[in-house]
């Protein structure tokens, strides 16, 4: 009488389970479909070599490197002021402060992570970008620099955090032995343990790279919504993510090739935070491999 | 044995939470008017259906900026019962609204508005023939700096903000300005939502963009008017700067225009939206105004009024026989 | 000789450095909280919290946004708790070893980290076309569940496994059946812990704006919704709106709203904390 009770609630079980591989499914499943009416009506090889992206207009472009230009500018950005903050505080944080100051401080930086982000992009706004106007001349009110600025603020406990269990997970004997060749904390520190955490150190910035990419309130508030193919920090540019935002808050309709392009986007999108997690979890893998 | 009672409880909560919320049904569908469309508009419906909150407090009324454009869209999909609008139904979007019917009634008048930033020392006034060599397509990657449009002008980028393509206002400045409607250089930050458009030309000395006249009003000690010469010597001679007097007697050329709000047949049958609409009509002169807007003139308004009216009898009568649309002005 | 000393001077010299590193972050999080309750707080009234959008500034509230994150958390936690317990369940009771197992948890760790935007693409094709639920508080809902499902899960999973062993052997011994040990043993023990990662997945879900603008949230909406098939407000879309008007009184506005959610999403994850600890403490 049990059994068949038994199997039917672990079949039910299993279902909610399989929940969430039918997500995955759904959501390559629409990207796929309207990708592909995309480029039923766009070649391919405009979107991967074109440098302009005005697909509304009247002069079309199709160019994808405009937005994935913007995205990377920011995500550079962005990883620039995090990787050394955040390596430094880990670095710090394991060789040299007391538990008791970890144990404080350590809830704190998580405030960093867990505000939301329309928040953030209020901040770049209004006090980061006014305040780099008077600094650095010629900067415009949306720009790559102050949206990339506040999310390397944003990732910042990302990266030390995972630096910091990377670090820790040295055995402790390779720091033993450093110190009894008569090395310093520093020396030990940048020489012997950063180099020995290397690949964990790297999961930690290909994951915050990931969210980096995939952030969408900080650069629609405070980037800009002009597609732009440069290097140049100090100027509005767009990326995919306030691309998709800007279109969508207009009406789609349906079936129209504006509607198509944000799937397009949306499709770049996902293909890169795919490639960056998958990246980061190979090389996850082959790091914890080596402590086996 | 408390940590069962707990799970119970908890299941009950559960339970009860789903079907309390399942339960709720809608039970003000007739008070609902949907609204939707320019970005130009809006702040004049926003002002109407705050006012009519008071007069009407049970009335639930929803205002979405998807642009002219998408405003139109949605409209023809039956999705919202009132268009706002920055330019008159295109031919394409009249066929899709046939079957439906639809009345276009005039709201307020707008003398759209060409800005720089405060610093901008150099930009005087601006003819028709220079913003279209600005704006035209063949200006996409080509027309970048200052000095290709008068030689005397700094050596500078140019940074352009405008409206966006599914904004009414987009549509009517290419057709004053282009001559085509829908045609324009791609390449500058375009944004349905006018708001953007401010801050990005506050706080940038080589901007210029243009927008409905409200937006300049509201954040007039950021921004700077340009004058605009149509280089028509019937039309007023020299540059001219849209005030109300200006926009009235069409001496603010081309960039006068009447802003709209549609309404469908099957919406115009309903007592809530006559009342809502007759509530606009009368309010909008006084609120255009307070938005930063020029009002229709007392004697117009009598006019809407009387179309309003002979619309909502039409739409009584003839039901499901497709509607012949008055005239769009 | 001399190199060691100086080696010694830059060891000293990076504990510096590296404290300053952190002072300087923790001061950034202190400038930007400072500068927010400095813009928001003389905006913060009852009158605030129960008036409704206006075009004036001095008039704005956020009642309408603020039910309406409320009825999203509500329907966010009753579609994603029973879908996401009975998923960790599974993964974590009954299919150890399976390859199907394997299959979702790869999967999982993929979802965590799909940016939340292509979440807000997946609400708009399924919940808000196919399934014809428009821009609804139901359609907002289950797109967020989607988007929180995977930290539920492993947050539950987590707890799960923090049951002793021991616990499950007994009630095996006495001969009940996994399910029934499950249901009446492990999670109740487990408690703790899962409400523990319920509350910071919503504390996560309230704070979220870009799947809603994608969903097609409107511009104003004047009143909270009476139903789930109705129009909404959220406080993260107000917030993004004041934003975007220049006039700086609505900054005022967005800066009192941002000092609410952030009370929400503060109070949220310390009581979340709080009773991480308490829970851990009753655990043997």
């Amino acid at each position: 009488m049990k059994r068949p009770h038994e199997r039917l609630i672990e079949a039910l079980l299993a279902l909610s389970a399989g929940l969430t591989v039918l997500t995955t499914a759904g959501i390559i499943w629409i990207l796929a479909v309207e990708t592909w009416h995309f480029f039923r009506q766009v070649p391919l090889g405009d979107f991967l070599t074109d440098t302009q992206w005005t697909p509304l207009f009247a002069e079309k472009h199709f160019g994808i490197w405009p937005l994935v230009a913007g995205t990377l500018l920011t995500t550079a950005v962005a990883v620039a002021v995090a990787l050394p903050l955040g390596l430094t505080i880990a670095v710090y944080f394991t060789e040299y402060a007391s538990a008791r100051f970890r144990q404080v401080v350590q809830p704190l930086l998580e405030i960093l992570a867990s505000v939301p982000t329309v928040v953030y992009g209020f901040f770049a706004l209004t006090v980061v970008t006014p305040a780099l106007q008077a600094v650095v001349p010629g900067l415009a009110g949306f720009s790559a620099l102050s949206a990339g600025l506040v999310m390397g603020i944003m990732i910042l406990p990302f990266v030390s955090s995972l630096s910091e269990d990377a670090l820790t997970a040295v055995p402790h004997r390779l720091r033993e032995a450093s110190y009894a060749l008569g090395a310093t904390r520093l020396q030990t520190a940048f020489r012997v343990m950063v180099p020995a955490a290397s690949s964990g150190i790297t999961v930690a910035v290909i994951l915050a790279l990931s969210r980096a990419v995939g952030e969408t309130m900080i650069v629609a508030i405070a980037a800009g919504q002009q597609p732009r193919l440069t290097a140049n920090p100090l100027v509005p540019i767009e990326t995919l993510t306030t691309y998709i935002v800007q279109v969508s808050s207009g009406d789609v309709a349906y079936g129209t090739l504006e509607y198509n392009t944000i799937f397009a986007a949306g499709s770049t999108l996902f293909v890169l935070t795919l490639l960056l997690n998958n990246i980061g979890y190979w090389f996850r893998r082959r790091h914890q491999q080596q402590y086996a | 044995m408390a940590r069962m009672h707990t799970i119970r409880r908890a299941r009950l909560g559960w339970a009860a939470a789903f079907l309390g919320l399942a339960g709720c049904n809608e039970k003000s569908a007739e008070n609902r008017i949907r609204l939707d469309g320019s970005s130009t508009v809006f702040p004049i419906t926003e002002a109407v259906v705050e006012e009519y909150a008071r007069v009407q407090p049970a009335a639930r009324i929803t205002v979405g900026v998807s642009g002219t454009g998408g405003g139109f869209q949605k409209f023809a999909r039956r999705e919202i019962d009132l268009a706002n609008a920055s330019r008159a139904i295109s031919a394409s979007e009249q066929r899709a609204c046939r079957r439906q019917g639809y009345a276009a009634l005039t709201v307020a008048y707008d003398g759209l508005a060409v800005v720089v930033n405060p610093a901008n020392t150099w930009v005087k006034s601006l003819t028709v023939a220079e913003l279209k060599k600005m704006w035209e397509p063949a200006a996409q990657h080509h027309v970048l700096r200052w000095n290709q449009i008068r030689p005397e002008w700094p050596d500078a980028e140019i940074h352009l903000f405008g409206a966006g393509v599914a904004s009414g206002t987009y549509d009517y400045f290419t057709k004053a300005i282009v001559g085509t409607a829908h045609a324009s250089r791609g390449d500058y930050t375009a944004s349905e939502d006018d708001n953007v458009l401010v801050q990005g030309i506050a706080t940038d000395r080589l901007a210029l963009g243009f927008f409905g006249f409200a937006y300049y009003e509201a954040n007039r000690k950021a921004l700077r008017l340009v004058p605009i010469d149509d280089e028509r010597a019937g039309n007023g001679a020299g540059p001219v700067a849209p005030s109300l007097a200006t926009v009235e007697n069409k001496t603010y050329a081309p960039l006068s225009r009447p802003l709209f709000l549609y309404v469908s047949g099957p919406a115009a049958r309903r007592p809530a939206v006559q009342a809502f609409l007759r509530f606009y009509l009368a309010q909008a002169p006084r609120l255009a105004r307070e938005v930063g807007y020029f009002p229709l003139p007392a004697a117009e308004v009598g006019q809407q009024q009387t179309l309003l009216a002979d619309f909502v009898a039409r739409s009584q009568q003839v039901k499901t026989i497709a509607l012949a649309a008055p005239p769009a002005p | 000789m001399r190199s060691a000393a100086r080696n010694r001077l830059v060891d000293r010299a990076f504990r510096w450095v590296g404290l300053l590193a952190t002072l300087v972050s923790l001061l950034l999080l202190a400038l930007f909280l400072a500068d927010i309750l400095h813009a928001g707080v003389g905006r913060l009234s009852w009158a605030f919290l129960r008036g409704l959008p206006s075009r004036f500034p001095e008039r704005a509230g956020i009642y309408a946004a603020l039910l309406g994150t409320v009825w999203i958390g509500a329907i966010t936690a009753l579609v994603a708790v029973p879908v996401g317990l009975a998923a960790a369940v599974y993964l974590e009771e009954y299919g150890a070893k399976s390859r199907w197992a394997a299959l979702v948890e790869i999967n999982i760790s993929n979802l965590a980290g799909v940016p939340s935007i292509i979440y807000g693409l997946l609400g708009l094709e399924v919940f808000v076309r196919f399934w014809h639920l428009g821009a609804s508080v139901l359609a907002a809902g289950c797109t967020l569940a989607l988007l929180i499902l995977p930290i539920l899960i492993v947050t539950t999973r987590e707890a799960l496994k923090a049951v002793p062993h021991t616990l499950r052997e007994a009630s095996y011994a006495l001969g009940a059946t996994r399910w029934q040990t499950t249901w009446h043993q492990v999670l109740p023990a487990a408690s703790g812990g899962i409400l523990t990662g319920l509350i910071l997945a919503l504390a996560r879900a309230v704070g979220e704006t870009a799947p809603l603008v994608v969903i097609g949230v409107l511009a104003y909406v004047p009143f909270a919704p009476a139903g789930p098939l109705d129009e909404f407000s959220a406080l993260p879309v107000q917030i993004f709106n004041w934003i975007a008007r220049p006039q700086k009184a609505f900054g005022a506005d967005a800066a009192a709203a941002i000092i609410v959610l952030l009370i929400i999403t503060f109070g949220l994850n310390g009581g979340a904390i709080y009773l991480r600890q308490r829970w851990r403490q009753r655990l043997p």
